[in-house]
């Protein structure tokens, strides 16, 4: 095209020339100039449009050959390593200086179950954490988690969390067994490294010593609809001092959004348990200070969290709360006992900057016991054992944590004023956002 | 009983509809099935425009849309490792699994930039396989969708030929608009810029633009007083031209920052907006370039 173009303009040069008169030759010159002006213009910008299109083809013939590269590289890398498959392994460690006065270990009212407490003053270490896990095939997933703790000058090796879960169910439904948090409650599925205190509230201290962690199966299922509904039930071998053998729990959540910055989570739980000698080692030798009989527990939960736009990044607001009501019958002291305990909290958590939290709590517990008991274990207190706290921590990254946190601890009948001081420091896989 | 009806085919909608369920975890990937799948595809995004995919919680709503979906399409490369996990575990749904069909993960199909030496966290919250903002270099959006309309095809088979013909469709506008693009970004080459996150670095890539520093003095962490204080310093001599940040980063730094420099802020689109802003992929593009050209003049 360019050379018919070429052609063209020499023809019609040549005609010019030949026909032109000598006045009109400057003018025909001065045309001509134009022309060919006009014409290296016109190559120039297509040959810059070519080179263009080249760049570009070679840039993308680049990418390609990097893709090419990299996927070579990916394929053949690791591929001999043997710990290839390696799980997500992390660790959490926790410290806090503290100080107490008033060291409680039991509730008035409360048959105590574990550790309870604000523990000792001082600085100490608390439950360092080591967790593990995996997608064990296409149809399992697996987590361990080992808690240590130093325990009168000895270390001990606590299985925490041991369980197995199936990813290959359909229609909603999972199920799960081994030993694993119950679905019981809000923040029972939590780690306590996760917690927003430096301690579980008062509810899980006396109805759970901090948490329900049975040995057995549970099932969860998911309805199928845009509203999360979920049912789960466990059942829990375990018979530790918490319940005993054969407890079994129902649970409901309903949660969803309220437009984009609301997100919301109801529950309704209920933990049905025969108890078999809850109070100590003297099972089988009455009358020791135990408790036989009936348990049954309801747990009512809520959690509301807002973020401007759904954007927790710099500001973002929690509030959550729990009710416990537990209804007992049975034997203690081998005299007949039927006793009603109660207890619940409430908090808010307000992230006010990047990094930055306050938080407020009060949490109480209830014994209502009867008066036969004065002066033992269950020995009603006539009145409830509640505290308030606030507390203020620093999270520098996702990774790390600072916290400081003030207690008016009313437990005893004298009220303590109890000082924390607490770092926690997750290290290894990424931590799960947990709802 | 009318109203019962409609509250129930609320909550059971999903059973109802033919369309396939697919769960997106950032906009931009919504946007794109809704280029390759129209209405064969009811679409739930887990995050807008104004929420940092890094920080999400694994909420109520998205763990019932997990439940249902037929394809999630997410980034992947680390971007959603702190929820997306926990979805898949408690989600209840084979087809969505690592290694299913119904899993597509946009990174795993376009070549990495920034992939750490080292993968240690005094480094930041860094993502071993790369950056993972992929989406801002359109020549990855185009590699991603012809992956996308296959996967598209293999989860829901009958609509295979509208798949692909929808893509052909999609590739060929795209294929003009880079075109474009990349003759409007001969104007920018060489742009110097500061950047919040790094959530520019494809673009930027792409358009030979010079991002000279981050705001956050690791990937993840938010930008402290003595870094910007020590950015100002060294960036005072010869300032980039604008400070530029995602509609989900804290505005503050590059304010701090734009004002002693004297130089722009500037909120870059990023993504596909539900309103106020770009609502599909040719907008996000056509409005990034436009905010960067006016500064560049």
């Amino acid at each position: 095209m360019y050379k018919q173009r070429l052609a063209f303009t020499f023809a019609l040069t040549i005609m010019f020339v030949g026909t032109a008169h000598a006045q009109d030759l400057s003018g025909d010159v001065a045309e001509l100039r134009q022309m060919l002006t006009q014409m290296r213009s016109d190559y120039e910008s297509r040959i810059e449009d070519l080179e263009r299109r080249l760049d570009r083809a070679e840039r993308s013939a680049r990418d390609a050959t990097e893709i090419a590269e990299q996927t070579a590289i990916d394929l053949t890398a690791g591929a001999s390593s043997p710990n290839t498959f390696n799980p997500a392994i992390g660790a959490v460690l926790v410290a806090r200086y503290a100080d107490i006065d008033a060291n409680w270990e039991d509730i008035p009212g409360f048959i105590p179950l574990g550790e309870l407490g604000p523990g000792k003053s001082g600085f100490s270490l608390g439950e360092s954490e080591l967790n593990l896990n995996a997608s064990i095939d296409s149809r399992f997933f697996g987590n361990l988690t080992l808690a240590l703790e130093e325990e009168d000058g000895s270390t001990e090796i606590a299985v925490e969390e041991a369980w197995i879960q199936t990813t290959g169910l359909s229609n909603g439904v999972t199920l799960r067994g081994g030993r694993y948090f119950s679905g019981i409650g809000y923040l029972n599925s939590f780690h306590r490294h996760a917690d927003d205190f430096g301690d579980r509230p008062l509810p899980y201290q006396a109805f759970f010593g901090g948490q329900y962690v049975p040995d057995g199966a549970q099932l969860r299922w998911i309805a199928p609809s845009s509203l999360l509904l979920e049912f789960g039930a466990e059942l829990d071998w375990r018979g530790g001092s918490t319940t005993s053998a054969d407890a079994w729990t129902l649970f409901a959540k309903i949660g969803g959004d309220m437009g984009v910055s609301h997100g919301w989570q109801l529950g309704l739980s209920f933990l049905s348990a025969d108890v078999l000698g809850r109070g100590g080692p003297d099972v089988g030798a009455p009358p020791a200070e135990v408790f036989s009989g009936d348990s049954d527990l309801t747990v009512f939960d809520f959690v509301w969290k807002w973020a401007p736009d759904g954007n927790s990044n710099v500001q973002n607001i929690k509030v959550q709360g729990e009710y416990f009501s537990r209804d007992e019958s049975g034997t203690f002291l081998a005299l007949p006992y039927d006793g009603d305990q109660d207890g619940w909290y409430l908090q808010g958590i307000w992230q006010f900057r990047q990094g930055w939290r306050l938080g407020y709590r009060h949490d109480e517990v209830d014994a209502e016991n009867g008066a036969a008991f004065a002066g033992t274990i269950l020995g009603d207190p006539g009145r409830s054992s509640s505290r308030d706290s606030l507390m203020l921590d620093w999270a520098p990254s996702e990774f790390s944590r600072f916290r400081l946190q003030f207690t008016e601890d009313r437990v005893l009948p004298i009220s303590d004023n109890q000082l924390l001081l607490q770092y926690i420091m997750s290290l290894g896989a990424h931590g799960a956002h947990q709802f | 009983m009318k109203k019962h009806i409609v509250i129930l085919t609320l909550l059971f909608a999903p059973w109802a509809a033919n369309a396939i369920e697919v769960f997106a975890c950032e906009p931009e990937w919504a946007a794109l099935v809704t280029e390759l799948a129209g209405e064969h595809a009811d679409i739930i995004v887990a995050t807008t425009a104004a929420q940092d995919p890094h920080s999400l919680q694994a909420k109520p709503s998205l763990i019932a849309a997990t439940r249902n979906a037929d394809l999630l399409v997410c980034t992947g490369a680390d971007l959603e490792v702190g929820w997306l996990p926990l979805l898949l575990r408690r989600a209840g749904n084979p087809d969505i699994q690592v290694g299913q069909p119904g899993h597509f993960m946009a990174a795993d199909h376009v070549r990495k930039l920034e992939i750490p030496k080292s993968i240690d966290r005094s480094q930041g919250d860094i993502h071993p396989q790369g950056n993972p903002h992929v989406h801002l270099n359109p020549n990855n959006v185009s590699r991603i969708g012809k992956n996308l309309a296959e996967r598209l095809a293999v989860v829901d088979p009958a609509n295979a030929t509208e798949y692909a013909a929808r893509l052909q469709q999609f590739l060929d506008r795209w294929a003009i608009a880079i075109d474009d693009w990349e003759l409007r970004g001969e104007a920018l080459r060489g742009l110097r810029l500061a950047a919040h996150h790094r959530s520019f670095s494809y673009l930027a890539d792409w358009l030979d633009l010079d991002i000279v520093a981050t705001l956050e003095p690791k990937p993840g962490i938010p930008p402290s007083g003595a870094h910007l204080a020590r950015l100002l310093e060294t960036l005072s001599a010869n300032p980039p031209a604008a400070v530029i940040r995602t509609p989900y980063a804290n505005e503050k730094p590059s304010a701090w920052l734009s004002e002693r420099l004297n130089i722009h802020s500037l909120l870059l689109p990023y993504t596909v907006h539900e309103s106020g802003g770009p609502t599909d992929l040719f907008e996000v593009m056509d409005s990034t370039l436009t905010t960067l050209e006016e500064i560049a003049q």
